[in-house]
């Protein structure tokens, strides 16, 4: 099973009884949207409780294509990491 | 950005109480906490994908003294960036951060021709022709 926007939506209307699905809808979805948001603009988002999204600059460096062996550069780029809070690691670790 | 300068954004921007910003908020990341707890994956299109990896036990070292230590088996969340997220990004890093790339040419890298894996074209309806 796999969660999505609209799962979560609709946990929250079930656990919050003065909010619509309207308005639920509307929260999540700007809520993901500022994240991403933040983040293309360079900066990292952090949640306490949950994790860290972190932007990161990496540089070129020098791979290669694994089936053939030829070497590529693979150009400097920058790339979102998430670091899991401990909180979240604990519960996900200890709910096995 | 912090959690609650999140919220405060998210309470901006829909024009909401900040308090029932907040509840909601946290009620989000509740859940898919609880989610994850259960083992169940999340995927929020054009942000990414959270899943639980399983990491078998293996013997570590510490690597100040080189003390092997028993790691014993574990369970970690690990998102991966969605497409959508990943090309803004990537595209946002030449806007606001100009060329620091006086990065070290290495000379025995010199392989020109060969195929450039990367950099996605950009399907994005950003301003691609300001540069």
């Amino acid at each position: 099973m796999t969660m999505t926007k609209n799962d979560i939506v609709d946990t929250l209307c079930e656990k919050l009884d003065d909010v619509s699905k309207k308005e639920a809808a509307a929260l999540v979805a700007t809520l993901f949207d500022t994240i991403k948001d933040t983040l293309s603009g360079g900066e990292t988002v952090k949640i306490a409780g949950f994790g860290n999204f972190v932007v990161r600059d990496k540089e070129a460096r020098v791979g290669r294509n694994p089936q053939s062996g030829e070497k590529i550069t693979i150009s400097a780029r920058r790339v979102v990491t998430f670091k899991a809070s401990p909180s979240l690691k604990d519960a996900v670790n200890d709910a096995g | 950005m912090t959690k609650s300068e999140l919220i405060e954004a998210v309470a901006n921007k829909l024009k909401l109480p900040k308090g029932k910003a907040e509840l909601i908020v946290n009620c989000v990341f509740d859940s898919m906490e609880a989610a994850l707890k259960t083992g169940e994956r999340i995927e929020i299109r054009g942000f990414g994908s959270f899943e639980i990896r399983h990491y078998k036990s293996y013997e570590g070292r510490n690597p100040r003294t080189g003390a092997k230590v028993d790691v014993r088996p574990k369970r970690l969340p690990f998102f991966k960036v969605g497409k959508e997220l990943k090309e803004r990004v990537n595209e946002g890093a030449g806007e606001e951060t100009p060329a620091l790339s006086t990065a070290p040419v290495l000379s025995t890298a010199s392989e020109g021709e060969s195929a450039k894996v990367e950099t996605p074209t950009s399907t994005s309806p950003f301003d691609l022709d300001r540069s």
